[in-house]
């Protein structure tokens, strides 16, 4: 079988090429008249392995890279991309470009971020770990995690397998700002999932872990027994009748909540007045219990970077403080149409932290989920969310959804086939506890919400 | 030679022996089929917001993927660069995952015309740059002149001119071009500090005469203005929607997107092979109602779903899924098809070469019935009629689908009523299409804006039906 190429060192030293490919792009972006222009590109190569009932199923081995530029001229705008990386690829999307912003319109609030906001290095944040397995080995990785789901209980019926992907690569990105910064990083998934009961009784559910340094990601045991565990658990939902209860979203999807917020104080809604939040700043979003952090420096982090998608220096913030808001999220060009000045999300947040102050931990997320499901008392447990039903114009909330019901602080049996709503500048309001359980696979570390009513429909 | 092979092999010092020398290296072993997918794609899009046009995107993609397909494994490497060597070396990578398969001989290549079900035209140059621009304030004026409580108005335009060429190990060589059209107007409205958002739109596999075409009596261009306008002003005046189990009048063309989650995703042969979905094993059994007859077709002139041949060199094809309410069958691609012991049914789609081909759906719709909408509207004391809908979602296994609606009314005694804010329904696939108790006369297709995603794969698909009434389904309102 192949043996996967140890990628560090190739990768560091097309890091170094790239950065002068850019600076040439840039200056050919100049001498075709653009006044201003940014330029970014990126690498990855990766080994993607599933295996399925025990057998290999796909090995596919990934290898992408992208070079996008913007020009502007006199104040238009032009943009292109090409993911052919050859000398004359790179050439007709500059005039491409630059053509486009020949006929776009002069937009006062377009341009490259201001100088003095941008990050002229880019601090090493510990983001690349770059793994050399062979096929083999991600095989047996892949195998030994679904058998070991498979292993767990009687009643898981079938799979749709195990994955590992370990992906590296890196970012560069420059413009005419004389700004050149570029950073390797890497990325390890393990997941799997199984499907248990038979005919119209089937259930599937999936475990998985994420991380930059693959020697911290979890146990291919380990996340094999928790699908395990997910989906017998599931098994036999009932569906509940029509009514109003309190609702705890448990706290793997509870960053969906708080990425409706995130949508609801962005720049780009805020200044299209397309957001439930418009002029929330210094006022309360949350119960005054409720802070969140942004820290975008955290070594080895999932959403970690030095600086944004406009090369902007990504700073500590305070998001809420006792539940009052204390900054939008904006880009440089959101942040000149409302008059102020960018918060460096370009491309998105770094690292939140959300807090309860109220809350203490008991020092393991089990004993934690069992404190907030207490607090629950009676009313559901929301573990699954489907489909899109979220109006940040307006805040109305309506998604279907899967869990359990709980009866006086214990889990009672599985339910599905239902939806919730309400509005979500309600249900912000409507917080009554953020747990200690924190789940921290994606960009935002939080725990399981609690809203105090929302209203079911059922049967 | 035609165009595609000039652009895709002849530029980069590929031939027929290229190509086949390729396929015999990498069926040298214990192979069953290989494939070669080679791809370029342009795309530029158009934006015009608070008046004026903000941003415009021109964006190239060019490379070659290379499949090897032993027993039920596949190897998979891809290159974005088409050249004699990078092809060798995907090739490499590919079929290391062989152990399983037979070493099958690589057969000579039988080239095919496919059928035209959409011409070889190139949409980003059938309208000048000014006249593109001309195109999004057009759009604008119309939506600003149709209500006085419009506020915003966001225009887009895009444009895919793309070209493939597959060469398989069975023989199979065959190029397609597939352009591909799409016009958006989205609006806000604001009414009292009331504020709504909508949007409308279209497209088609052709070039931008498109969206200059009048349909009942008005330009394409002008009716997506119109209609984006009229439905945020609907939702301006909905009240809450009701929570609990209701008959559902679904309104014909978009609404199918029912269709693609309740029923499309589970009939996908992938998930059927591994036995995952809620109808796996059950062709031949009642599945609908015996009023749904349910299509997929690859077929329709134009249609933003069609392939004239899929993404394995299949032609594109009308296939009964559900007939009277019996499921006929399931759509496959290549690899599936041949584990399963059935025929390829054109079905084998891929985002991109950089992208493994799977089942999926083309323009799915079912097929009209005998009632007349108004009758179907009458026999409902107390509903919901949903005639627009944002998108779904489904759980091929439990069965059980959401679809969230962007315009609906009460119905109350056999009226339309108010119209009520959008709302989520939820329901077991199976389960709501044995409760399809009425069926219009009406089949109507989408205007062209379906976007499917699986495994993290996008592709352009269609949806249909005639207005339908579900008996009962659960609305997710919040009174």
């Amino acid at each position: 079988m192949t043996e996967v190429k140890q990628p560090m060192d190739p990768l560091i030293e097309q890091l170094e090429q790239v950065k002068g490919r850019v600076a040439k792009v840039l200056e050919l972006a100049k001498s075709l008249g653009a006044d201003g222009a940014e330029v970014a590109m990126s690498r990855q190569q990766g080994l993607s392995v599933g295996t399925r009932l025990g057998e290999v199923e796909n090995v596919e081995f990934t290898n992408d890279g992208a070079l996008g530029i913007t020009v502007y001229q006199q104040g238009r705008k032009g943009s292109a991309s090409t993911a052919d990386l050859s000398e004359k690829a790179l050439t007709q999307a500059v005039e491409a470009a630059v053509n486009i912003a020949k006929y776009t319109s002069v937009d006062d609030c377009s341009g490259l971020a201001d100088k003095e906001y941008l990050a002229m290095q880019a601090q090493d944040l510990d983001l690349y770990h770059p793994k050399a397995l062979t096929t083999e080995q991600a095989i047996i990785i892949a195998k030994e995690c679904e058998q070991s789901a498979l292993d767990s209980d009687k009643r898981i019926t079938n799979s749709d397998g195990a994955s590992l992907d370990c992906f590296a690569g890196f970012k560069v990105y420059g413009n005419s700002h004389g700004q050149l910064v570029g950073y390797p990083s890497s990325r390890h998934s393990l997941s799997c999932v199984v499907i248990a009961g038979t005919d119209d009784q089937m259930q599937r559910d999936y475990a998985y872990d994420v991380n930059r340094d693959f020697s911290l990601l979890e146990s291919g045991v380990s996340i094999g027994k928790k699908a395990a565990s997910e989906v017998i658990s599931r098994l036999n939902p009932q569906k509940l009748s029509t009514m109003k209860v309190p609702v705890l979203f448990r706290s793997d999807i509870a960053n969906t909540i708080w990425g409706h917020f995130i949508a609801a104080i962005s720049g780009g809604n805020l200044y299209r007045k397309s957001s439930f939040l418009l002029d929330a700043l210094d006022k309360d979003v949350f119960p005054d219990f409720v802070s969140i952090e942004e820290r975008p420096h955290i070594m080895k982090a999932l959403a970690s970077s030095a600086f944004d998608s406009e090369g902007v220096l990504t700073l500590d913030r305070d998001i809420i403080t006792d539940g009052t808001l204390q900054t939008y999220l904006l880009t440089s060009y959101s942040a000149r149409k409302l008059g102020l000045t960018t918060t460096g999300h370009a491309g998105g947040i770094h690292n939140w932290l959300v807090n309860d102050k109220n809350i203490v931990s008991r020092g393991n997320k089990e004993a934690d989920f069992d404190a907030i499901v207490k607090t629950l008392g009676t009313g559901l447990l929301v573990t699954e969310l489907m489909g899109q039903g979220v109006n940040i114009v307006n805040g109305d909330y309506s998604r279907g959804a899967a869990g359990f019901w709980v009866e006086n602080g214990e889990i009672s049996y599985p339910v599905s086939e239902i939806t919730i709503a309400g509005n979500l500048d309600e249900m912000f309001k409507g917080i009554v506890a953020v747990g200690a359980d924190v789940d921290k696979h994606g960009s935002i570390s939080t725990g399981s919400i609690l809203i105090d009513e929302m209203q079911i429909a059922g049967q | 030679m035609n165009s595609v092979e000039q652009v895709l092999l002849a530029d980069s010092q590929i031939d027929d022996a290229v190509l086949s020398k390729t396929l015999k290296s990498i069926m040298g072993r214990k192979v069953d089929f290989a494939d070669l997918y080679f791809q370029s794609s342009q795309h530029e899009s158009w934006m015009l917001e608070d008046g004026i046009v903000k941003e415009g995107s021109y964006n190239m993609e060019r490379g070659v993927g290379v499949r090897a397909i032993s027993g039920e494994k596949t190897g998979f490497a891809y290159s974005d660069d088409i050249s004699p060597l990078a092809l060798q070396q995907a090739a490499d990578a590919a079929k290391g995952i062989a152990d399983a398969g037979k070493g099958v001989q690589v057969q000579a290549f039988k080239r095919q015309s496919p059928l035209k079900i959409y011409q070889a035209v190139e949409p980003l140059g059938s309208l000048t740059q000014e006249q593109k621009i001309d195109l999004l304030h057009q759009v604008e004026a119309h939506a600003r002149q149709a209500d006085s409580r419009v506020s915003q108005v966001i225009v887009s335009l895009s444009g895919v001119y793309e070209k493939v060429l597959v060469a398989a190990s069975d023989g199979t060589y065959g190029t397609d071009i597939r352009p591909l059209v799409r016009l958006n107007c989205s609006v806000l409205v604001e009414d009292n500090g009331k504020r709504e958002r909508a949007s409308a739109g279209g497209g088609a596999r052709t070039d931008y005469s498109y969206f200059f075409e009048v349909e009942q009596g008005k330009a394409r261009y002008l009716s997506y203005a119109e209609e984006a306008v009229r439905q945020a002003l609907v939702n301006l005046v909905a009240v809450a929607a009701p929570a609990g189990t209701f008959p559902i009048v679904l309104g014909a063309g978009w609404p199918g997107v029912l269709l693609h989650e309740a029923v499309g995703h589970g009939l996908e042969g992938d998930f059927n092979r591994k036995g995952s979905s809620t109808f796996s094993g059950k062709i031949g059994q009642k599945v609908c109602s015996e009023l749904c007859t349910i299509v997929d077709d690859g077929t329709m002139a134009d249609r933003r779903g069609s392939v004239s041949m899929d993404d394995e060199g299949v032609a594109g094809q009308y296939n009964v899924l559900i007939e009277k309410g019996i499921l006929k069958g399931y759509m496959q691609d290549k690899h599936n098809a041949k584990l399963m012991g059935v025929k390829p049914t054109g079905n084998g789609r891929r985002e991109s070469y950089a992208h493994l081909p799977m089942p999926r759906m083309t323009n799915t719709y079912m097929l009209a019935g005998e009632s007349s909408p108004e009758e179907i509207i009458k026999s409902v004391k107390k509903g919901i009629y949903a005639p627009n809908f944002a998108g779904g979602q489904v759980d091929i296994t439990s069965g059980k689908f959401v679809f969230t609606s962007s315009e609906a009314y009460l119905i109350e005694n056999g009226e339309i009523t108010t119209p009520v804010k959008g709302a989520t329904l939820i329901g077991s696939g199976p389960e709501a299409m044995q409760k399809v108790s009425m069926v219009g006369n009406d089949l109507k297709l989408d205007a062209g804006v379906g976007v499917c995603g699986k495994d993290g794969q996008s592709i352009p698909v269609g949806v249909g039906q005639p207005t339908l009434k579900i008996d009962e389904m659960t609305i997710g309102g919040t009174q």
